[in-house]
């Protein structure tokens, strides 16, 4: 029972959090709300006994990644968003795009619902009575999991991180530095 | 689940310590705000232009390689955990993975992402326009 | 070095160690100091070569997810000659362009390791991490010259589709996994095989999301939005590169997830690649037709070098698997000597790559405009070239496994890809040089680049058996 009580304030929080993100002119405040978010979702992580994926969530995204976020909007130095031009201009505002893009909405809650009503009966059978299950729960299983049987993807991942490292310092570098 | 209840109590009193004594201070502290006392303190100089200044790309560029390195100190989480399990064998396998990314800060090191300010190296050719 | 666990990566690791000191040396580089950058992964590149002609027939295995079998190593190879071939056409245009040499080398090098991984592995994970290695290496490639708006945009829509792309495969991962329990692709095949799994729609929704990831880096139709943007924005030489390397990567991938994989499923995933090749051939050439710029022609023209290559795998018979493996070698090899040209011509403010800029070409570069006939005859499959005998093995496939179609419109759409091949060759012999044409120099290492390649496609094209041997050999190792 208090993990029902648990998941259902995480979710308000993250639900209320996300929906008050695309409702800010300011994008700093977006990008506090979307830490707030962020944070909630992490707590449902653990709820789900998937205790690694929320402190990645914490690590990576609510500080690494906002931090990016927060030098885009920094970068562009767009305190406010320019609401006016948009309304004016954006061919996604005129009334009949509008109706179209709410009735594709609606179309895709209804098919979610029908999907998640749907599948909870197809998923469990396959999936059931495998033991990764097990290894996620702790981190210290995912930790021999992942030094053992997926070693040389997490070696290719280091690869990976200094592929983007160059990138980034290609694209961003300065004419002088040529 | 359990284990969890230390990281709750701490969230709890770290947000709840500074509620109290933001709201204490708001309560209890006297208010005669004046037009010079609202103003941000700028070594007694008038206020100019926006607190939001344009940042340099040099700043992004820091924000994205510490983007990278975050990532690699998220492996480390779980290989804390399991060191006792991997042996000898872990240690040289994490040891790979940080000699591979040390290939990475070297060359960043080297191509001076992480100078700040001007060096012996790179004269700052923006700082003496600005002042002359 | 040899009979230990790390047999199955020492290709990839020599390519990576050669990208790792590509990079080293620039970061120690003195400022305006010059470098052999790209000797450095020369050397590399042998090495890799040397390593997979060693590791021929030994199935060498390592981790449990690379696996060093004749398939994987025939495309390694492949990856080998367009390395090689890269990076000689690519020492002018470093130079001219004043592209960062040591992160470009870099780049190369990882994204060749990146391939090489994705030809070799047999887990959809380290598919994907290699998938990402080379896209990301290959995206920044794109828009390398930061200076050209053209090239920026291109970078931009590659890396924005590109990513979307590598979700959907992702997905389709998650979705193996969810049903299989294992990312391993043997496992998978053996799990597949023993549970009657037809009538579980996920694994359908699995196929179907790993099918796009695969189309949209072979760039198939109706994936192939974002081919003729990136390959016209991008140097021409990483046009070069990344319509021959990634293609080919990806086809090793994806025919080995969906020919031992997925094999039993292989009646649900056929009849949509059968569309989806006959939609790439179609719709690569009847556009291609219409391109005046020639990179956006090439890049229609590689879009309908795909079909072919899916041909190949809907037939999945013994010819048309060896056929693949033929094509690709045959793909890389012409293609990449096409592009070489066109970058070869351009210059450093204009990238020459109009149809009228090659105008009269003969008068002033005869040998340069003889070389691009016969790369352009060659992708047009004309005998006594490579790219004659690669259809003719893909069609003969196809009616072979009785695909009448796809053969019928395959041949149709040669037919009709002769003609804007032809037309670049009429412009190169039977037009004036204009006043106003470009003039360009040309150094001796890419134009003995060009002749050696121009030699390969023509051996290919007379005596390819021992090749197409190599080719039958590959793949009775693995399917």
């Amino acid at each position: 029972m208090p993990d029902t009580l648990l998941f259902y304030v995480l979710s308000g929080v993250a639900i209320v959090a996300s929906a008050l993100v695309i409702g800010q002119r300011n994008p700093m405040y977006s990008i506090m709300l979307l830490i707030v978010s962020f944070g909630a979702l992490a707590g449902l992580y653990i709820t789900l006994d998937a205790p690694f994926v929320a402190v990645a969530q914490i690590i990576v995204y609510a500080g690494a990644i906002m931090v990016l976020f927060l030098f885009v909007v920094m970068l562009l130095n767009a305190p406010q968003e320019d609401a006016a031009e948009w309304d004016r201009t954006h061919p996604l505002r005129r009334p009949g795009m509008a109706r179209v893009g709410a009735l594709l909405a609606g179309l895709l809650i209804i098919q979610l619902a029908w999907a998640l009503m749907r599948v909870s009966a197809l998923v469990e059978a396959p999936v059931a009575g495998r033991g990764d299950a097990a290894a996620i729960s702790s981190v210290r299983a995912l930790g021999r999991v992942l030094f053992t049987d997926y070693l040389f993807a997490f070696e290719a991942t280091s690869i990976l991180i200094l592929v983007a490292m160059v990138g980034a310092v290609v694209l961003a570098r300065r004419e002088a530095d040529r | 689940m359990d284990g969890w209840l230390g990281v709750v109590i701490m969230i709890v009193l770290g947000v709840g310590f500074a509620a109290v004594m933001i709201g204490l201070s708001l309560l209890l502290g006297p208010k005669n705000p004046t037009p010079e006392k609202l103003a941000p303190y700028e070594c007694g100089m008038p206020a100019v232009g926006d607190a939001r200044e344009r940042q340099s790309v040099k700043f992004y560029l820091v924000a994205m390689i510490f983007l990278l390195f975050d990532i690699e100190v998220a492996f480390l989480y779980p290989w804390a955990l399991a060191i006792r399990d991997l042996g000898w064998p872990g240690f040289v396998q994490i040891v790979t993975f940080f000699l591979i990314l040390l290939v990475g800060f070297i060359y960043v090191w080297r191509k001076g992402l992480l100078d700040w300010g001007s060096t012996a190296r790179r004269p700052r050719r923006d700082v003496s326009s600005k002042a002359a | 070095m040899f009979n230990s666990v790390l047999d199955a990566i020492v290709p990839m690791l020599c390519v990576t160690l050669a990208a790792l000191a590509a990079m080293g040396a620039e970061a120690f580089r003195g400022r305006g100091e010059r470098m052999p950058i790209g000797g450095l992964g020369i050397v590399g590149l042998l090495g890799a070569g040397i390593s997979s002609a060693l590791l021929w027939n030994r199935n060498a295995s390592s981790f449990g997810v690379i696996v060093a079998d004749n398939f994987g190593l025939f495309v390694t190879l492949v990856l080998v000659v367009v390395g090689i071939l890269t990076i000689l056409f690519s020492s002018q245009v470093v130079e001219r362009d004043g592209l960062p040499a040591g992160e470009y080398y870099a780049l190369v090098l990882f994204a060749i390791a990146g391939m090489m991984m994705m030809a070799t592995a047999s887990d959809l994970l380290v598919i994907f991490i290699a998938l990402e290695v080379l896209s990301l290496a290959v995206y920044v490639l794109t828009g390398i010259r930061r200076e050209d708006p053209r090239a920026i945009e291109a970078a931009f829509k590659y890396f924005l589709l590109g990513a979307f792309s590598s979700a959907f495969f992702l997905y389709g991962i998650a979705f193996t996994f969810g049903l299989t329990g294992t990312t391993h692709l043997d496992r998978i095949g053996s799990y597949l095989a023993a549970q009657s799994l037809s009538d579980n729609p996920l694994i359908l929704v699995a196929l179907g999301l790993l099918l796009v990831g695969f189309s949209f880096k072979i760039s198939a139709v109706p994936f192939h939005m974002w081919t003729p943007d990136a390959y016209e924005g991008a140097p021409a030489i990483v046009t070069g590169f990344m319509s021959t390397g990634v293609k080919a990567a990806a086809f090793a991938a994806f025919a080995r997830v969906f020919l031992s994989a997925f094999e039993p499923f292989s009646a649900d995933w056929a009849p949509v690649v059968w569309w989806i090749a006959a939609a790439t051939m179609i719709l690569g050439t009847v556009v291609g037709v219409a391109q005046t710029n020639l990179k956006r022609m090439l890049a229609y023209s590689s879009i309908a070098h795909g079909g072919y290559l899916l041909v190949g795998l809907v037939a999945a018979n013994q010819v048309g698997k060896a056929a693949i493996l033929f094509y690709l070698l045959a793909y890389a090899v012409t293609n990449l000597s096409a592009f070489g040209v066109i970058a070869l011509l351009g210059s450093r403010d204009k990238p020459n790559d109009e149809l009228r800029d090659y105008a009269g070409l003969w008068q002033t570069r005869p040998a340069l405009s003889a070389l691009m006939t016969v790369c352009l005859l060659s992708l047009g499959g004309l005998p006594p070239t490579v790219g004659f005998i690669g259809k003719w093995y893909i069609f003969s496939a196809a009616v072979g496994a009785g695909y009448y179609g796809l053969a019928i419109i395959g041949v149709l759409t040669s037919v009709i890809s002769v003609f804007f091949y032809l037309r670049v060759v009429v412009m190169m012999y039977m037009q004036d040089r204009g006043a106003d044409a470009p003039v360009v120099q040309i150094n001796a290492v890419s134009m003995a680049a060009l002749t050696v390649a121009i030699v390969a496609i023509f051996y290919l094209g007379i005596l390819p058996t021992r090749v197409l041997d190599l080719a039958t050999q590959s793949i009775s190792t693995i399917f």
